[in-house]
């Protein structure tokens, strides 16, 4: 019986017919692919791409250098230092990122207890020399005010899920 | 009753010393019990009630703190009720503690934080307003919180039982209760650093360090007190190889866990902007950046130009007290090795006459810790609260005790403990007073008198304060006579000192010093004086002390951490000398006018926390260290400065490779040589009994002015212990001179002169003035020396 089935299927080309068939279906089933460039997947709001620190609506930088990022950060890649700015409040002076070394586990984010450092959406960029993924406090300011709208709009969506 | 008692803890059979409390007992035990208000260095207060522990068949909770132990008492921490009872005062205590850890310099090494986690609830229930206390001004030194306060009184209990001080308190009650200064005043006292530790939450916190790190960033390093002979012992913290802050290292022994503020606090020199960073030479009248060897073979050719034409006689070399053993050593084998003993440690000594009968080193004649055991001690020409202030506190420990302490000085100093006898008299009367107790001490004991002591005493008449103090002294089963700082630049000191040791003899007191500098004891050792080797062998070659060096004015200087404006008993005369010298090399980690003025090269070498080195304290305990911080790559360690110098002289046996070797040859000849230097008695010649017509300047030593790195601290230069700017007289001189107070005047001294504001103040004697070295940016005369005085 085995050899009969064997040499029927291979006289009449069965599986190549059922193979063929598998294409002619995906013919007129609906298209997945999306065309990156032009097109782009939806991203959830907990997507952790580019960082960013935030300001509050008066301008005021949020980050009060409690350095809970920086110790958490299981790559080492934040560095920052602190001081006593004019007005008595608790400020950094320095917020780097190294972005060569950044695993982008969304930790900083996590423990950041007023909600500045944060982890945007934006997972196009590059740097043409090393030193570009070098994030410093001015870009990473500049990103944040850039993209607040945004950025705020993903907290608001996951604030009932926190 | 036995000494110790069986009781039970957890289960666990503890054996404790009769009258313990149970935290102790726990303590011991190595079971935890949280507190907040308990600390084993102060008083039971019992008032935060955290360590709340369920006792057999009491009817409820007790403090573990203020419950001493009794025979078989069974005692259980994590009871359901004992833990119920700590779960409820947490959430009092956290009702009013804000939620701002992130911000609050605390954060990461609270008592509170640790305690919320380790025994609190998980979820809070209070939903209410919290109160908010305004902040107090405390000065520059602690920063303020008030609102984190959780009124544990430990900062209360160390002011009144530590550091002798009553401006802390509590006033108010129950939720009005605020921890304050009485009067809108900054604390002044000179351990105030160490309420920063106690303090369980982050209300007070460090001023200079304030929101620049966190502990667990920092790295711990350990290391020494290189501001006071006692060697304290201390943490330096650094942050990528920067030093971040300073913190005590308990040592029973020495400091206990207590450190002084300007050991604390004197770290914030060390990125100063006076900090030389490469070395400079003088060409013509320009200064120009070089590299080290340029450097070196400048400042090489320079020294042996003036070895030829002038002789190594000419050579003189001084050196800070505060610098290492290792720096001593290596500077000392330098000169000698070329040829010359002239180099110095004693800046600020006037009389030398007494060398030959020096001991090995000068010692404290009991270790740090016996200073507290001391009945009856006798303090000349000291202010030693200010001047070794972790000294000043076991004397004051030992006051509190009932020990009588008795004091002949030339200032009344504020002390924080009560002197049974305050002799303050013009400097030059001194020695006189020393004699009449000396004489008083005669008639009291049977002991013998050194020879020709009589005759010295033959004109002497002694008081009632005399016979006190010699009656304190001799009936004290551990006595100290101690020769103070101030008493270094006095210019009878080898009087002074021969008779303290005649009372220290007759009164069977021991004698010991509280020298000046870190390393006193090891500039002795090492040999940095000039008529003995290390190890206190004798020099075949002697040379000339800082005095004969500075007035004889020698051709060639080498400078170790000294800025002689600021750190010579004569500074105009230092200054004339290093002016007219032809080649002065100075290695200095800080660079000003006056340097560029006088030297011709300038090294930049590290600080104490840069290099590796070794401190001998007052005791003659060796405590070396590693270095903590790192430097500008320009800037070396004294150390292998002169060792490279060393080689580039051509002298033999400069082929070390670390500090370790420079100290293992060093100690390895004193543990051969074992020398047995003693104190010897030298009869003074004449007994000094008048007093000069013309006003005699005290030229007290500040704490905040002793070495190089302190004068550099801003933090300490701002308290109330370095902001002293006026010139202080005696009201009858004041009257006498045609002086108020508020008056300036122009201080003339050694062809120099100030102007400066007058204050009048009867702490001060008669017909002297009290005018410190260095201040108002004064460069004048001897520091005991006749002064004139014209109004503006």
């Amino acid at each position: 019986m085995s050899n009969f089935s064997r040499r029927f299927k291979s006289l009449f080309l069965s599986e190549l017919r059922t193979g063929l068939g598998v294409t002619l279906r995906h013919f007129f089933k609906r298209k997945v692919t999306q065309r990156y460039p032009e097109e782009k997947t939806p991203l959830s709001p907990r997507f952790r791409g580019l960082h960013a620190l935030r300001r509050y609506p008066n301008g005021e930088e949020r980050c009060i250098a409690c350095k809970l990022c920086e110790v958490v950060c299981p790559a080492l890649a934040i560095t920052i230092e602190s001081e006593q700015r004019a007005d008595g409040s608790r400020r950094t002076t320095r917020y780097d990122i190294d972005l060569t070394k950044c695993i982008f586990c969304g930790y900083c984010e996590e423990s950041c207890p007023v909600d500045s450092i944060v982890e945007t959406h934006i997972f196009e960029y590059h740097g043409e020399q090393r030193g570009d993924l070098l994030m410093t406090k001015e870009k990473l300011l500049a990103i944040g005010d850039k993209y607040e709208a945004e950025i705020a709009l993903a907290r608001q969506e996951d604030a009932n899920y926190r | 009753m036995s000494d110790t008692i069986n009781i039970e803890i957890n289960g666990i059979p503890v054996e404790v010393r009769t009258g313990a409390m149970v935290i102790e007992a726990a303590d011991e035990a190595g079971i935890t019990i949280p507190r907040f208000c308990y600390h084993k260095k102060l008083s039971v207060a019992a008032n935060c009630r955290m360590c709340l522990i369920e006792v057999e068949k009491a009817p409820k909770p007790v403090p573990a703190c203020a419950t001493p132990v009794t025979d078989g008492m069974k005692v259980f921490t994590k009871s359901p009720l004992a833990l119920d009872a700590q779960q409820s005062v947490m959430e009092f205590l956290l009702i009013n503690h804000p939620l701002d850890c992130p911000i609050c310099d605390q954060g990461g090494e609270c008592d509170l934080q640790d305690i919320a986690i380790g025994f609190g609830k998980d979820a809070s229930r209070y939903n209410e307003s919290k109160r908010v206390v305004r902040n107090k001004n405390l000065g520059s030194l602690i920063s303020t919180d008030m609102t984190r306060c959780i009124h544990c009184t430990r900062c209360v209990r160390f002011g009144q039982e530590v550091a002798g001080i009553m401006e802390l308190g509590a006033p108010g009650r129950g939720e009005f209760t605020e921890i304050g200064t009485y009067m809108e005043r900054a604390v002044s006292s000179e351990l105030s650093g160490n309420v920063i530790d106690l303090c369980p939450v982050g209300a007070l916190t460090s001023k200079p360090y304030r929101y620049t790190g966190r502990p667990w960033e920092n790295e711990s390093h350990a290391h020494v007190s290189p501001h006071d002979c006692l060697g304290s012992n201390l943490q330096i913290e650094t942050r990528r190889h920067q030093v971040m802050r300073v913190l005590p290292r308990e040592n029973e022994a020495i400091n206990e866990m207590w450190l002084s503020d300007r050991d604390r606090f004197s770290y914030t020199a060390l990125q100063h902007e006076e900090r030389l960073q490469q070395p400079l030479i003088k060409q013509g009248s320009e200064w120009r950046q070089v590299d080290w060897e340029t450097a070196l073979a400048y400042a090489i050719d320079g020294l042996q130009r003036v070895r030829k034409v002038d002789g190594a006689e000419k050579l003189a070399a001084l050196i800070s007290p505060s610098s290492t053993i290792e720096e001593m050593y290596l500077l000392q084998k330098l000169m000698r090795g070329v040829g010359s003993a002239n180099i110095d440690h004693r800046l600020r000594q006037s009389d030398f006459s007494d060398d030959d009968g020096q001991p090995l080193f000068p010692a404290l004649g009991c270790s740090v810790a016996e200073l507290e055991d001391r009945d009856a001690v006798l303090l000349i020409g000291s202010n030693i609260r200010k001047d070794q202030p972790i000294a000043g506190h076991r004397l004051r420990k030992a006051s509190r005790r009932g020990a009588h302490i008795m004091c002949v000085n030339p200032v009344d100093y504020a002390f924080n403990f009560p002197v049974d006898e305050n002799i303050v008299v013009h400097p030059e009367l001194m020695a006189r007073e020393l004699a009449s107790i000396a004489k008083a001490l005669l008639t009291l004991t049977a002991n013998a008198a050194p020879a020709g002591l009589n005759v010295l005493l033959e004109n002497v008449e002694s008081g009632d304060a005399h016979l006190t103090i010699a009656r304190h002294l001799q009936t004290a089963s551990n006595a100290s006579v101690l020769i103070g700082t101030q008493a270094m630049s006095h210019p009878q000191l080898s009087t002074l000192r021969a008779l303290a040791l005649a009372i220290s003899e007759l009164a069977g007191a021991s004698l010991g010093y509280l020298t000046e500098g870190a390393n006193a004891a090891g500039a002795w050792i090492a040999g940095a004086v000039p008529h003995r080797r290390h190890a206190g062998e004798h020099s075949p070659l002697t040379g000339l002390h800082t005095r004969e060096m500075l007035n004889t004015g020698m051709s060639a200087y080498l400078l170790l951490n000294v800025e002689p404006e600021q750190d010579c008993a004569n500074p105009a005369a230092a200054v004339r000398a290093v002016h007219e010298a032809d080649f002065v090399v100075s290695l200095t980690p800080y660079i000003t006018d006056d340097m560029r003025a006088y030297a011709d090269v300038l090294l930049p070498v590290a600080t104490f926390a840069e290099t590796s080195g070794t401190y001998v304290n007052a005791e003659g305990k060796w405590q070396s260290f590693a270095a903590s911080a790192s430097t500008a790559d320009d800037i070396k360690p004294a150390w292998k400065v002169l060792r490279v110098m060393g080689n580039l002289l051509d002298v033999g046996g400069f082929d070390y490779l670390t500090s370790e070797d420079v100290r293992d040859e060093l100690k390895g000849q004193f543990e051969t040589l074992t020398p047995t230097l003693k104190y010897q008695w030298q009869c003074p010649a004449v007994m000094p009994t008048k007093v000069s017509k013309d006003l005699t300047r005290i030229g007290h030593l500040g704490m905040y002015s002793i070495d190089m790195v302190v004068r550099r601290s801003a933090p300490l230069q701002a308290t109330a212990d370095a902001q002293i700017e006026t010139a202080i007289v005696h009201s009858v001189t004041a009257k006498q001179q045609g002086l108020v107070a508020g008056d300036t005047v122009r201080v003339s001294q050694g062809g120099e002169s100030v102007t400066i504001s007058i204050a009048v103040a009867d702490a001060v004697p008669e017909n002297c003035v009290f005018l410190p070295m260095g201040v108002g940016g004064a460069v004048l005369g001897d520091a005991y020396g006749s002064i004139e005085l014209a109004k503006v």
